[in-house]
């Protein structure tokens, strides 16, 4: 169905370029929090704002990471990887619950306020071992792949494909918000949980915190950079590609498809909710809002914008959206949804490969 | 002997109506001199079954009741006061009005029930039957059955044989109150159910034959229940069936997932709100929302098509891509209308003729709206059917999905049927927007909530099958009422959802799956 588009293969300078690039712009990342502690005065004097805003961007920035791989290598189009990078967040905010102790309006020393609030006499059973902060994060990741790993499994296994599956990952992250609005759930409604006080012994709001989850953001995002470019450096992504290009051709030839998308789809949500529970403790929010069908469709907009299957184009397409939506959100708040808008269409028709696709010199086939 | 029969007649209508005379004088100086005296005053001008108490209740329920210092009742106000006892005119000066409390209001209701029993006009009879009803009274048995001897309306009869039913049940005959309760039993309401179970605490003896009627009250209860879920779940499969059927249409000859197809409902359902308010003042206004119908059709298929020839035929072949633009574009037109409408709802009015409740047999009640939401919906898809059935266009769009390149090669101008099926698709969206302005608030995001709905109508049913579309957009309809009162309509929908990605699993292509080539397209 989709014409081959596989990750042109980077020659001379222009590869060079780009891996400088890449360089300085991890340099500059990384420098951000410690010219944040400079004097306000100095020249390079960082703001928190920037810091924090950082912060939240290189979390979206896994996010993207995770869609591409799943897109841009296997061809998978999910538009409910908001769902995964939210359940990952609500797995933290769990924790963060938990760790409010007796400080929350009613002081109870086990529940969260929403649950005494709604009349709850003990923590429901999937609330326990939330205070374990390893837990928590293995949960962050188990629970999203567990998911992916039923959708994809259902889906795959009965060759639901191209828009099919879009519009049924779709329809999981919808079910999801509907489901999490309601307060019986045990996990806030429609407020979700918010009023964190500290992680690991840090009072959140601190500069000292923000560095922190930053860096561990940054770690984050390096981290799964390097294993997906593996994953596409090895025969699985050569796999991955093929399936993506031709289907049926790869099942004839004996490969096992569902197996191979399965994997990679588990794999990305995995990382998408590690994302999620990272980007959580940084905006000190998390609630049903996270999961609405246009949260990850924005994300996928991302990843289209950067250039899907290139990796670093969604990283790209992630910091460059967000700049743009930070921008103009304060500058003509009105206009955002129409720029957002325009940039689907004109990146879709005049953009195929992204912007990354601007610093290849190869012509699109 | 007839006439032995007639004089005793005649001597119980004389005897009935100087009792009636009597009560209604004795009760009048009650009126106004305590609540508590009012209040009897009131309930024994009811019991009279005079014609005469009645403009005095009235007067009393509008605060227009007077009593003089001297203790007599006067009608009216002013100089035109009259005397309520012999209907001459008397000064109201110094009078006072006669004061309510909410003992007195309750029994001026059903006072004002028992004498409009009586009244000539059929609808205040109707209600006051009813009321009648509801007060399950013994006292009133003897006015019921007055009533009952000169009532001609069946409808009304039929009220009053149950209100008479529902006093004798309150009364003390014990064979009148055993046909009481058959007769309530097949009445089958939830008023003659309460009216049963407080006899039964009252009246243990009766405990046995009151249990046979309320299991046949509840049996009737529970099927009149299941029919208006039914129905309701029809109306909202008819709005299912509407937006999907656009959708239905653009996916299953184009392969092209419109995102925007949601924009499109909600451009419709803009479009007539100004058809509305264009027409406000003018003779045609009653008729703005048929006239709106061509105008949502003709607007959103002109919108529909510059998005095909513009943008959608530069993407073909290239689903996903067309997904996220179809996308954009819907956002672009959300925020638009939003700019230049504002994001507050818009209220379109229903015609006159689509207000109201509509009582089917067996007591099944229907707003107007969604019954012609229901007709509307079948209309619509009969004429899809038969458009593309019988129709050049028809034919040609047919040919194109089953071989696009051999359509081509037949002549057939494939890119011009790709923009008509468009801007076609399209402008069903904008019907269904019409409708949907009936029912829900027209606000930019109108179509946000239904989309994804259509969307699963479309899978669930069949690409390529307006049939599919018609069976999967009912299924989903009633399957979502039939939860909703279990689950609530939030966890109703998250089942729908669970059970459509199941259903999948079984049948990949959805219910009516196009078979062989076509479904590889």
């Amino acid at each position: 169905m989709t014409p081959a588009e596989t990750p042109a293969p980077e020659r001379g300078t222009a590869r060079l370029a780009l891996r400088l690039l890449l360089m300085a712009a991890i340099l500059i990342l990384a420098m951000l929090p410690v010219l944040n502690q400079l004097p306000v005065d100095s020249a390079l004097h960082v703001s928190d704002f920037i810091v924090s805003i950082g912060g939240k961007w290189i979390t979206y920035a896994v996010l993207a990471l995770a869609i591409d791989l799943a897109w841009g290598y296997a061809g998978i189009l999910s538009l409910g990887h908001g769902a995964f990078f939210a359940l990952g967040g609500y797995a933290m905010g769990m924790h963060l619950m938990r760790l409010i102790g007796t400080r929350g309006v009613y002081g109870h020393p086990v529940l969260p306020d929403f649950m005494v609030f709604l009349g709850y006499k003990e923590l429901p059973w999937y609330w326990l071992g939330f205070e374990y902060f390893p837990y928590a994060m293995l949960m962050a990741m188990v629970v999203p792949g567990l998911l992916a790993l039923i959708i994809g499994f259902l889906a795959f296994r009965s060759r639901i494909t191209g828009v099919y599956l879009s519009i049924i990952t779709q329809a999981m992250t919808y079910a999801l918000m509907l489901a999490f609005f309601r307060n019986d759930m045990g996990f806030g409604g429609n407020n979700g949980f918010t009023d964190f006080k500290e992680l690991l012994g840090m009072p959140l709001q601190t500069a000292n915190a923000r560095a922190v989850l930053y860096y561990a953001s940054l770690a984050l995002l390096l981290v799964s950079l390097l294993l997906c470019w593996r994953i596409a450096a090895s025969k699985l992504g050569r796999v991955l590609v093929a399936i993506r290009d031709a289907e049926s051709r790869v099942r004839f030839l004996g490969y096992d498809v569902t197996q191979h998308k399965l994997f990679v789809f588990v794999l990305s949500a995995m990382i998408a909710g590690l994302a999620g529970a990272l980007y959580v403790p940084q905006v000190g929010i998390i609630n049903p809002g996270e999961f609405s069908p246009g949260n990850s469709i924005e994300a996928v907009i991302w990843v289209a914008v950067g250039g899907r299957g290139s990796l670093i184009g969604a990283i790209l397409g992630a910091f460059s959206v967000n700049a743009l939506k930070t921008w103009l959100t304060t500058v003509a708040p009105d206009l955002w949804l129409f720029a957002l808008g325009g940039l689907f269409v004109a990146v879709t028709l005049f953009l195929p490969r992204g912007l990354i696709g601007l610093f290849s010199r190869e012509k699109r086939a | 002997m007839k006439r032995f029969l007639l004089s005793c007649f005649l001597a119980l209508l004389l005897m009935t109506s100087g009792r009636a005379q009597e009560g209604f004088v004795a009760a009048l100086p009650g009126l106004g001199a305590s609540f508590g005296e009012t209040a009897s005053a009131v309930e024994k001008l009811g019991a009279s079954g005079d014609p005469r108490g009645l403009p005095i209740l009235k007067a009393l329920q509008d605060g227009t009741l007077l009593r003089a210092g001297d203790g007599r009742i006067l009608l009216g106000q002013g100089n035109a006061a009259v005397d309520a006892a012999t209907g001459a005119a008397a000064p109201a000066d110094g009078a006072e009005p006669v004061r309510l409390n909410n003992r007195v209001r309750s029994a001026l209701r059903s006072a004002l029930g028992q004498l409009q029993l009586l009244s000539p006009d059929a609808t205040e009879r109707a209600a006051a039957a009813d009321a009648v009803f509801r007060s399950a009274s013994a006292e009133n048995i003897r006015l019921i059955d007055t009533a009952l001897a000169r009532e001609t309306v069946p409808a009304i009869k039929e009220k009053l044989r149950l209100a008479l039913a529902a006093a004798q049940l309150a009364g003390t005959e014990a064979e009148a109150k055993r046909q009481a309760i058959t007769t309530l039993g097949h009445a089958g309401s939830t008023e003659a159910r309460e009216i049963l179970l407080k006899a039964k605490a009252a009246d243990a003896s009766l405990a046995a034959p009151i249990d046979v009627a309320l299991t046949e009250i509840d049996r009737s209860l529970a099927y009149r229940r299941a029919a208006e879920t039914f129905v309701q779940g029809l109306s909202l499969g008819s709005v299912l069936l509407l937006a999907a059927l656009g959708l239905a249409i653009t996916f299953g000859v184009m392969g092209v997932i419109n995102m925007a197809h949601g924009e499109f409902v909600m451009l419709g359902a803009y479009a007539t709100f100004l058809v509305q308010e264009a027409l406000r003042g003018t003779p045609f206004a009653p008729w703005a929302l048929p006239l709106a119908i061509p105008a949502a059709f003709l607007i959103t298929a002109a919108v529909g098509a510059l998005l095909e020839r513009g943008f959608i035929r530069h993407l073909y072949g290239r689903p996903l891509e067309t997904l996220l633009m179809t996308f954009g574009v819907g956002m672009v037109l959300q925020q638009a209308i939003r700019l230049g409408f504002g994001a507050q709802n818009r209220e379109v009015i229903s015609p006159p003729w689509m207000q109201g409740t509509l009582l089917l047999p067996g007591g099944i009640a229907m707003t107007q709206n969604r019954l012609w939401i229901i007709l509307f919906g079948i209309l619509v898809f009969l004429l899809v059917v038969a458009a593309i059935r019988f129709t050049r266009l028809g034919l040609e769009m047919r040919a194109v999905v089953q071989n696009r390149r051999i359509a081509a090669t037949m002549g057939i101008r494939t890119g011009r049927v790709d923009a008509l099926t468009f801007a076609f698709g399209s402008g069903l969206a904008g019907l269904a927007g019409v409708a949907l302005s009936q029912i829900d608030n027209v606000s930019p995001n109108l179509g946000t909530g239904y989309i994804i709905d259509s969307f699963m109508v479309v899978v669930f049913g069949g690409v390529g099958s307006l049939f599919g579309t018609l069976v999967g957009a009912l299924t989903l309809g009633i399957i979502n009422k039939v939860l909703e009162p279990y689950a609530g309509a939030v966890l109703a929908k998250v089942f729908v959802l669970v059970a459509i990605m199941l259903f999948i699993q079984r049948r990949p292509r959805g219910l009516f799956a196009l078979k062989g080539r076509a479904a590889e397209a």
